[in-house]
């Protein structure tokens, strides 16, 4: 479904990524790990298209989106939940999900909303709540279902248990099973809370400096002991 | 007390004015930070088209005057909105993502590029139109002295209430009003949901010169006498009621003009006419210094 390529990406002189290759297959939950600053979420943002790689390709569903702007790739299909949520803080909860909606025209609205609704009900209960004064959990849901809003193919997770309390990441990681089981959903996860997220996904990979340095299933990837001692040792 | 009055309502047209064209600058600012410094000139512009339109109908015979006013709105309207999505598209669009000073200079020279371009297609001669609306109503009468509100200052003040009215639904409650704040708050985030981010900036540029086109009109019909050179300081004027009423804030914009149109028309009143702009700029300095926010500015700090 996605696949990403020999992809390069500079942040100015920085080079951030250097030759990332993944594979997204329909219906799969895959998981990417790896330390801070290892470059998990500018891979993210390059398959949205902000920015664009500078070598390499990424295509989705056998079409090259690698030059896409933005705007036009999240139309065909692919939306995001990004680092640090990046909620807008001056709208209000509602209108937030109504951005969501952007790329999927009104006729969707209102299904969209009452699935959005169901998933997180707190949201319903917060809709007319300026989105700036939610709790960290909160935004984090709101910037979940404001991605579903658009009904994506392939939804991309940055860090969505990033500073949560422990209830609320089991929340949410109940969520990415619930729409991947029920509806379906592609996920693509980027965690640092690699126990958790290996356990949930179907197949992992973990990068190192800007490079796949290591991929498998979710399974084989936990009993590995390299991985063990880099990203699992103390936690859980 | 009429004096007074007579000075409030003179002050609150002028004010009207001044919070149209100051909108346009709030509007931009807040959506790519920067001051557009050659939107005095769209305003200008706008004037001139009002200007021309007039004569054109008046030439071929149009002379029912509501009708006139509406056809030289929508000319005005039109025209300069070409022109701000011009200087959008030309002078800062390329330097989107650049220094924070380049697009600011950029704007400088597009401010002084479109002075002269008028100076040489219209001339830097003051051009002078005849009043196209005479008359108004008789407030109140004492000791010889008449409190009038001319229809025309109705014109004005009826005219940028409807506006106003009209572009705070817009903001708030459409789709493109969603986008432009959305814009305002997180650019990257905004065209991650899908917002065609430069559109949206294009159109904000068009909102804003539509309404300094009519600040333009209405000037060119208040006073009846434009050149090229108005745009520099009823620009800078309404720049300051920008600023003191928080720049980023549409009502502010808006309470901002207000408040320097009566600024300035109790100063000419009581103190000097000579010293009227001092006055204006010497709030720019005071709010700068001592409240840099404005009146309805919000400090730049949300809950993350």
């Amino acid at each position: 479904m996605l696949s990403v390529s020999g992809v390069h990406t500079y942040y100015g002189q920085v080079q951030a990524l250097r030759g990332v290759d993944i594979e997204v297959k329909q219906g799969e939950i895959v998981t990417l790990i790896g330390a801070n600053g290892a470059g998990k979420s500018t891979l993210l943002m390059t398959i949205s298209g902000a920015p664009h790689p500078q070598q390499g390709r990424v295509t989705f569903d056998g079409q090259d989106i690698t030059d896409l702007p933005p705007h036009e790739i999240v139309r065909l299909g692919i939306a995001q939940s990004p680092e640090g949520r990046r909620i807008f803080p001056r709208m209000s909860v509602y209108e937030n999900l109504q951005m969501g909606s952007v790329p999927s025209r009104s006729d969707h609205f209102d299904e969209a909303l009452e699935q959005a609704y169901e998933l997180f009900p707190i949201l319903k209960e917060r809709q007319d709540q300026r989105a700036g004064t939610l709790s960290g959990g909160e935004q984090q849901m709101l910037a979940i279902a404001r991605a579903l809003m658009s009904k994506p193919r392939l939804l991309l997770l940055d860090e969505p248990s990033l500073g949560l309390a422990p209830l609320v990441v089991r929340q949410i990681f109940n969520v990415i099973k619930e729409i991947n089981e029920r509806d379906g959903m592609t996920v693509f996860l980027v965690e640092q809370n690699a126990y958790h997220a290996l356990k949930l996904a179907h197949r992992g990979y973990v990068m190192v400096t800007g490079n796949i340095s290591m991929s498998g299933t979710g399974k084989e990837l936990l009993d590995n002991p390299e991985i063990r001692a880099a990203y699992l040792e103390g936690g859980h | 007390m009429e004096y007074f009055i007579q000075q409030l309502i003179n002050g609150l047209t002028l004010g009207a004015i001044y919070g149209l064209i100051a909108i346009g600058y709030t509007m931009v600012y807040g959506i790519i930070g920067m001051i557009n410094f050659a939107h005095g000139e769209i305003y200008m512009i706008g004037a001139f088209v009002s200007f021309i339109a007039f004569l054109v109908l008046g030439a071929v015979g149009i002379t029912y005057i509501p009708l006139a006013l509406l056809v030289v709105l929508l000319l005005a309207m039109v025209f300069s909105a070409i022109y701000g999505w011009s200087v959008e598209r030309i002078a800062y669009r390329p330097l989107r993502g650049a220094p924070r000073l380049s697009p600011l200079i950029s704007a400088i020279g597009m401010s002084i590029f479109l002075q002269n371009y008028v100076q040489i297609l219209q001339g830097a001669r003051v051009k002078a139109m005849q009043p196209l609306i005479s008359g108004g109503f008789t407030l109140m009468e004492h000791d010889g002295f008449t409190v009038t509100i001319s229809y025309l200052q109705i014109f004005i003040i009826v005219l940028t209430i409807v506006l106003m009215a009209v572009f705070a639904t817009v903001i708030g409650k459409t789709a493109l009003g969603r986008a432009q704040r959305a814009c305002e708050q997180d650019r990257v985030m905004a065209s991650l949901v899908g917002v065609n981010v430069d559109r949206t900036i294009s159109l904000t540029f068009v909102m804003g010169a539509s309404l300094a086109a009519v600040a333009g009109l209405m000037v060119t019909i208040y006073y009846g006498v434009i050149d090229f050179y108005i745009g520099f300081l009823a620009g800078i004027k309404a720049f300051t009621a920008a600023v003191l009423g928080g720049i980023g804030s549409m009502p502010g914009a808006m309470l901002g003009g207000l408040l320097i149109g009566l600024v300035e028309a109790f100063w000419s009143a009581y103190f000097s006419i000579e010293y009227k702009d001092v006055a204006v700029f010497s709030i720019l300095v005071l709010v700068l210094i001592f409240r840099p926010t404005g009146i309805l500015g919000k400090p730049e700090v949300d809950k993350v």
